[in-house]
């Protein structure tokens, strides 16, 4: 295995509505990434997308990010039709193969484009259950319900996660959603599909993400702290929903268990939780404890720009490293309902 | 049996707000005064028209100055379209030509009219033919076609390097 | 799209934005296992796949979960279910089956081993709770479709 770390990452504030085509809003945010790690386009070994056309509407709109990337000559690219912490397991993949040293990985998403709740139907079962055109907040809010009636959660529980991620990300200067909020004021607020309430659910927005990877050497040269990848893996539960546990999340389990999550402690964790509840399933999955400070930034329920989200928290927990304040450190991303899907990666500085 | 359910149909409806962006709508609003305008690239100062998603693909930049270009232009390349298909609006046969407008350095689409198919040629010179301005919106429709200018060709050097 | 008649509004950058409808008109084959159910669907029939642990799939699994061996077992399942869990859509969306408030559940049909999801016509939030008994509600010109059931109603406590 070749050691791989995270060296530079920028983000794009993120909006409620953008005006800015998609390649428009992808350049400054490519160049920052570059900048901060005071390379030049010609120095990237192997870009990697993460992006999806129904988000965008436009069919093929991978293809056009690439006048993103000033592919002349030509370079060596790929796209994954997910969120960019996907596209940053492929890209560690490139580089374990020797072909390349560097790569620059990306997501973007316009929530704003169409109506997200909606788009997000489209990753569900096409035969027997999109037709009836199930929400995503529905769906989520089922799984709330079944952890609340098993006592595996409580509603206080959920507003207290909703009033630390809001308070952290009054801090988090591309956060879309922040403020104080008191446990009793989250509970005293309707409900938007019950059970669940407005700030229990994420702050879908307009956004990207950009990390640069880079191997051994190359990355010391690059970074005097890198934050190298200590392990990585992606579980993935059934699509169908019917046949899955409403409670526990048996991928995030063995996610964590082959990345390494219980070697040493975990400083910082920035969990891809879209909803409150969410993130109090993952915590236990991830076997994460009191020692560890769980999404500095806020996550995505202060700023959940879809296909960027997930590569953002591997963004920021990387960033906790490389300014030394962080030893050991958890990204996770997630897709699909229920967090269907379950990236861990594992950072460490030297 | 023959009257199982074999197929389903799921077909998906999505409405979007679809935005130009800044730098395609100075070109969109040059439409709308009958005006072809492009923008250059501040890296390799190539003149994008039309200005595609506001980047210059070469570059990896975003799309600086407007330049707006000529009227008329040189057929560099173009294909006669024998195929009917679902929604064609056009008696076929017809020609669709890459037109490199005087002053923009990249090729545009459009229909090619008012000349029979096998005259047209590539170096041909080409001017468009506008709706009526009462009908104008921010669209290339607003242009209904080209047509044959009747100058001289254009030197085959002068556009050799758009093939 | 086409020209004359596009409604655009101009963003205070300056950039025309404009309404966009995609529309991908998908037809699907659904394989010979989806072909039975939604063919008993038609029929207001209700019938899943019988696993290798002797589960009972609804709608039916093509592969056996645990082996990944092809399902080919059938079984009977009844229309009317326990509701394990719900939420609350207080705006239903273009193709919803209700076009009034009505929740989502997951539903345990009877003799079934996994979860329906499915509408339940509950009338308000307030009068459903998980745990209560629901039974199908077809729809008047069945297709062969999973919208053939229109939703699901809450059996009276008089008749569970």
């Amino acid at each position: 295995m070749r050691d791989v770390a995270i060296i530079a990452s920028a983000q794009a504030v993120n909006t409620a509505t953008t005006t800015a085509t998609p390649v428009e809003m992808l350049i400054p945010v490519v160049n920052q990434v570059l900048a901060n790690a005071g390379m030049a386009r010609s120095d990237i070994g192997f870009w990697c997308h993460g992006s999806c056309d129904y988000m965008t509407g436009q069919p093929f709109s991978f293809v056009s990010a690439v006048d993103a990337l000033g592919a002349w000559p030509p370079i060596i690219e790929s796209h994954v039709e997910a969120d960019g912490a996907f596209a940053l397991y492929e890209a560690w993949m490139k580089i374990q193969t020797g072909e390349v040293d560097t790569a620059l990985v990306f997501g973007n998403g316009r929530s704003s484009s169409g109506d997200i709740n909606r788009i997000l139907t489209l990753q569900l079962d096409p035969y027997v259950v999109g037709p009836l055109w199930p929400d995503d907040r529905s769906i989520a809010a089922m799984q709330a319900r079944a952890c609340l009636e098993a006592g595996v959660i409580t509603e206080r529980a959920m507003a207290q996660i909703a009033a630390r991620n809001h308070h952290n990300a009054l801090t988090n200067p591309v956060a879309l959603r922040r403020g104080e909020h008191s446990v009793e004021q989250l509970l005293a607020a309707p409900l938007v599909a019950s059970p669940l309430r407005e700030l229990d659910c994420p702050a879908h927005s307009d956004g990207v993400t950009a990390v640069i990877i880079a191997a051994g050497d190359r990355a010391r040269s690059l970074r005097a702290r890198p934050a190298w990848i200590r392990g990585i893996d992606h579980r993935i539960e059934s699509q169908n929903l019917g046949n899955r546990s409403m409670t526990t999340l048996p991928s995030a389990v063995i996610a964590a268990q082959k990345a390494g999550v219980a070697n040493d402690k975990i400083d910082v964790a920035e969990l891809h939780a879209p909803y409150t509840h969410q993130e109090l399933l993952l915590t236990a999955a991830l076997g994460l404890g009191e020692s560890t400070s769980i999404n500095p930034s806020g996550g995505a329920l202060c700023a959940n720009p879809m296909m960027s989200a997930g590569l953002a928290r591997f963004a920021e927990a990387a960033a906790r490293i490389m300014d030394g304040s962080a030893d050991r450190a958890l990204g996770h991303a997630s897709s699909g309902p229920w967090l269907q899907q379950n990236l861990v990666c594992v950072l460490e500085g030297e | 049996m023959s009257d199982d359910v074999l197929r389903i149909r799921t077909p998906i409806g999505i409405k979007y707000q679809y935005s130009a962006g800044p730098r395609v709508s100075s070109h969109l609003i040059g439409l709308m005064e009958g005006r072809f305008v492009g923008k250059r690239c501040p890296s390799c100062h190539l003149v994008y028209m039309p200005p595609r998603n506001g980047t210059c693909a070469k570059c990896g930049c975003l799309l600086g100055e407007d330049v707006e270009v000529g009227q008329r232009g040189t057929i560099t390349t173009f294909c006669v379209v024998n195929v009917p298909f679902l929604g064609q609006t056009i008696k076929i046969p017809y020609v669709a030509a890459t037109i490199l407008l005087d002053g923009a350095d990249m090729g545009m689409q459009h229909l090619i009219q008012e000349v029979e198919a096998t005259e047209v040629r590539m170096g041909m010179r080409v001017e468009p033919v506008w709706r009526p301005r009462e009908e104008w919106q921010p669209s290339m429709e607003n242009v209904l076609y080209f047509r044959p200018t009747g100058e001289p060709d254009a030197p085959y050097e002068s556009y050799a390097g758009q093939l | 799209m086409s020209g004359g008649t596009t409604e655009y509004t101009i963003a205070d950058d300056g950039s025309f934005t404009a309404p966009l409808e995609l529309f991908y008109p998908y037809k699907r084959t659904v394989g010979p296992l989806l072909s039975r159910f939604l063919t008993g669907l038609r029929e207001h029939r209700i019938e899943g796949t019988l696993g290798s642990d002797g589960r009972v799939h609804v709608p039916p699994a093509e592969f056996d979960p645990m082996t990944g061996e092809p399902l080919s077992e059938w079984a009977e399942v009844s229309s009317t279910g326990t509701i394990v869990t719900w939420s609350w859509q207080p705006s239903p969306v273009e193709g919803n089956t209700l076009q009034h408030p009505f929740a989502w559940a997951l539903i345990a049909l009877d003799g079934a081993n996994t979860n329906l999801l499915h509408a339940v016509d509950a009338g308000s939030a307030d009068a459903i709770r998980t745990g209560m008994r629901v039974q199908a509600r077809w729809a008047t010109e069945p297709v062969g479709s999973i919208t053939d059931i229109e939703c699901f109603e809450l059996v009276p406590e008089s008749a569970a």
